[in-house]
């Protein structure tokens, strides 16, 4: 069949797409927003009516999907890894219930935190909660896994996870796609109280998922994304999970590899071919992009057995993700360098676009703020956490999705009043709101700026699921009327913004200024936009 | 065949043109390819780059190997320097526009840039938006710099050519004879050049 030229992720979304999904169910997060992009684009998404619009967060996309399943359809879920940290309490339960219709869960690692705030491995979490997990290594297996992990999800009513790292989600190569298969008809679940987890339904569920245990190990020595090759040289046997097979692979390009290797793609691990290498070598170096899994475990907490290397004892570093430099001086191998780089090169960290609403909103408040001392401004994930750096240096906080309005609200408890909170608009819908709720009940002296300028910017201009109801759902919230100012964050409002911040700030109560105007990559884009639909009428004519 | 490159330049300056054009061509010789990207949050006035491989057999990596690169592609002049621990020390080239993108206060006096640059055996600087305005945009100047990489390429200046054509369809005749003008621009610097 037809060769395509696709990114990680979008081998995942085609191998969804092809496995039969009726949905897939995403908050935006890099490295995994290209995946729910593409199904958002594709013709024969379209055409068979998958639905696909953003969720408002983690948490809402997982229920969602797991109510599809529940339905006896096939739903993807989508997330950056912190994201399953929001998403955890359905993940993890989900693995109780069990899945109806097929149930994948996909999370996309960031080793060496290229976009996010740790390095955070999410194959723990298929390990902490008992379900199979996929790790492919490369573009093909991100197809063939995902449709497999559908295929394993029905057969076995378990939720699968696909962990990719950054690098698999965002490098292209070809993929062969496989026939399109069906989508599943409505229907329930033969046992109706299965997604009902009242303690005494859920051990029984509990005990089920226990019972599926040799299952689903039996499934990963035998599905073939778990290979044994054998060597000549047993002074050294290689485990390589995910990508890191690749760089392995890589170091051998000119020479042959004379060292078994146990490639791994799929887990529970697969015990008994972990136990035929070990029996077979003197030690082991265990290749891990991301925590040192399976290295853990075969090491133990005393590490009295064979010698095993790997990033817990410095043969690879603890933390970054793996390249194949990294893997080459694992293996004792010669590596090579390149030139020096010269001192001069300077570093060029991202910022805010030119024009961007954020910057004039952020010189307004760093203004208004002059009048208190530092340290204040609480924040928390978008394009606006650029604003830490030089030259605006507004924020003193970043720590997940909403924490701006909750951190807010704890050091004002803890007596710095005013305290600030800066939000943007999307990050606002996704964890906001219950921050805010919070507040206006405990009648916080805080101050809120939501940073509203209708997307989700920082991932490449996603739908902010507020749509242009800030104020409302501020209002419905309970903040007083009077209480919510809206501004628009120009630079020949400054001083009029600069007014209305100074008197919010020293009001004893809950305030929300609304700085309003529209991110200045959608407004170009839909300029563009415009102006080709504008042409295009002309030449009709 | 065999080419590993990189890409290197600031957010916005269209090195994943450059990386799609050099894509393009090398699958339409039936050649392999990976391409490492860089989305997300750098690509906002940051620095960019991508590792683009072209192989006639498997490729296992998608990232290019320390001092193995074969080729430095780079719009910008410190960008081009940023990864020059990747080229390969003996045959490697690096090829990169001259025209200096100052978003930072402490971006280096831009002739010690190029002198640095110089000090690299197998360069070619190139005054990209100055050639590409000749052709007609300053806009062209990332095709400018393909031009002038396209003879270290090992790909089929044709095929090149082919590629262009075939991304910039939907954008019209004009566009298309812009950018094809401009690596041909490009390319007549560095072949008279070198």
């Amino acid at each position: 069949m037809q060769k395509l030229l696709l990114l990680g992720d979008e081998a995942i979304a085609q191998g969804a797409i092809d496995a039969g999904i009726s949905g897939v169910y995403a908050y935006p997060g890099t490295p995994s927003t290209e995946i729910t992009e593409y199904i958002q684009a594709s013709k024969d998404a379209k055409e068979n009516n998958i639905r696909s619009s953003w969720s408002a967060n983690e948490k809402t996309a997982m229920e969602s999907a797991i109510g599809m399943s529940y339905a006896g359809k096939k739903s993807l879920v989508c997330m950056k890894h912190v994201g399953l940290n929001v998403a955890a309490d359905a993940f993890i339960n989900s693995a109780i219930t069990g899945a109806n219709g097929g149930l994948v869960v996909l999370s996309a690692d960031d080793p060496s935190m290229h976009s996010s705030q740790n390095e955070q491995d999410s194959r723990f979490y298929g390990k902490f909660s008992l379900i199979p997990v996929m790790e492919p290594s490369n573009q093909q297996e991100a197809y063939d896994m995902t449709r497999y992990a559908f295929e394993l999800s029905e057969k076995f009513g378990t939720p699968v996870l696909i962990r990719v790292t950054t690098r698999l989600a965002h490098s292209r190569a070809g993929v062969e796609r496989k026939e399109m298969l069906a989508q599943n008809e409505i229907k329930l679940p033969s046992d109706l109280k299965q997604f009902i987890l009242l303690p005494s339904i859920a051990r029984k569920q509990y005990d089920i998922l226990l019972g599926k245990q040799d299952d689903f190990e039996n499934d990963a020595e035998t599905s073939g994304f778990n290979t044994l090759f054998d060597g000549t040289d047993k002074s050294l046997g290689i485990i390589a999970c995910g990508l890191a097979y690749n760089y392995l692979a890589e170091n051998y390009q000119d020479k042959e590899l004379l060292y078994p290797v146990l490639k791994v793609g799929q887990y529970p691990i697969p015990v008994n071919m972990v136990n035929s290498l070990y029996e077979s070598v003197d030690e082991i170096l265990v290749l891990e992009d991301g925590y040192p899994l399976i290295e853990e475990l075969l090491r133990g907490l005393l590490n009295k057995g064979k010698k095993v290397r790997g990033r817990m004892d410095g043969s690879i570093p603890a933390s970054g993700e793996l390249n194949p430099n990294k893997v080459a001086a694992a293996l004792k191998l010669e590596v090579e360098t390149g030139h020096t780089i010269p001192d001069i090169v300077q570093g060029r960290p991202p910022k805010l676009c030119d024009g961007c609403s954020h910057t004039d909103s952020f010189t307004a408040l760093n203004e208004a703020m002059l009048d208190y001392s530092a340290g204040r401004v609480f924040s928390d994930i978008g394009c606006y956490t650029l604003s830490a750096l030089a030259p605006l240096e507004s924020i003193n906080s970043c720590v997940d999705m909403g924490a701006s309005i909750t951190m807010a609200i704890g050091a004002a408890d803890a007596g710095l009043i005013p305290s600030v909170a800066a939000i943007g608009d999307s990050t606002f819908t996704h964890s906001g709101i219950t921050g805010l709720l919070d507040a206006v009940n405990t009648k916080s002296p805080i101050t809120v700026i939501i940073l509203d300028n209708s997307t989700t910017g920082m991932t490449g201009g996603q739908d902010s699921s507020a749509f242009g109801k800030v104020e409302e759902i501020c209002k419905g919230v309970g903040v007083e009327e009077d209480r919510i100012r809206v501004i628009k964050p120009l630079r020949r409002h400054h001083e009029e913004n600069l007014k209305v911040i100074r008197e919010e700030l020293e009001y004893n109560g809950v305030s929300v200024i609304i700085a309003k105007r529209e991110c200045i990559q959608t407004l170009g884009r839909r300029m563009k936009e415009k102006a080709r639909q504008k042409r295009e009428v002309k030449t009709v004519k | 065949m065999k080419k590993d490159i990189i890409l290197a330049g600031v957010g916005g300056q269209g090195i994943l043109t450059i990386a799609t054009v050099i894509g393009t061509a090398a699958l339409l010789e039936g050649l392999q390819l990976k391409q490492a990207e860089v989305h997300g949050m750098s690509q906002r006035g940051g620095d960019v780059q991508s590792n683009l491989r072209i192989s006639s057999g498997d490729i296992s990596s998608d990232l290019i190997p320390e001092g193995k690169a074969d080729l430095i592609i780079s719009v910008e002049p410190m960008e081009s320097l940023r990864y020059i621990n990747m080229l390969d020390k003996n045959n490697g080239w690096l090829v990169t526009s001259m025209n200096p993108f100052v978003n930072i206060p402490n971006y280096p006096p831009v002739e010690d840039v190029l002198k640095a640059i110089w000090e690299v055996p197998r360069n070619v600087t190139i005054d990209a938006e100055k050639v590409a305005k000749e052709q007609g945009s300053i806009k062209a100047a990332n095709i400018v710099a393909l031009g002038a990489a396209s003879p270290y390429l090992g790909i089929k200046y044709e095929s090149l050519e082919h590629a262009i054509k075939k991304i910039f369809a939907s954008k019209g005749e004009d566009i298309i004879n812009l950018n094809l003008k401009a690596l041909s621009a490009g390319k007549n610097y560095a072949v008279k050049k070198t």
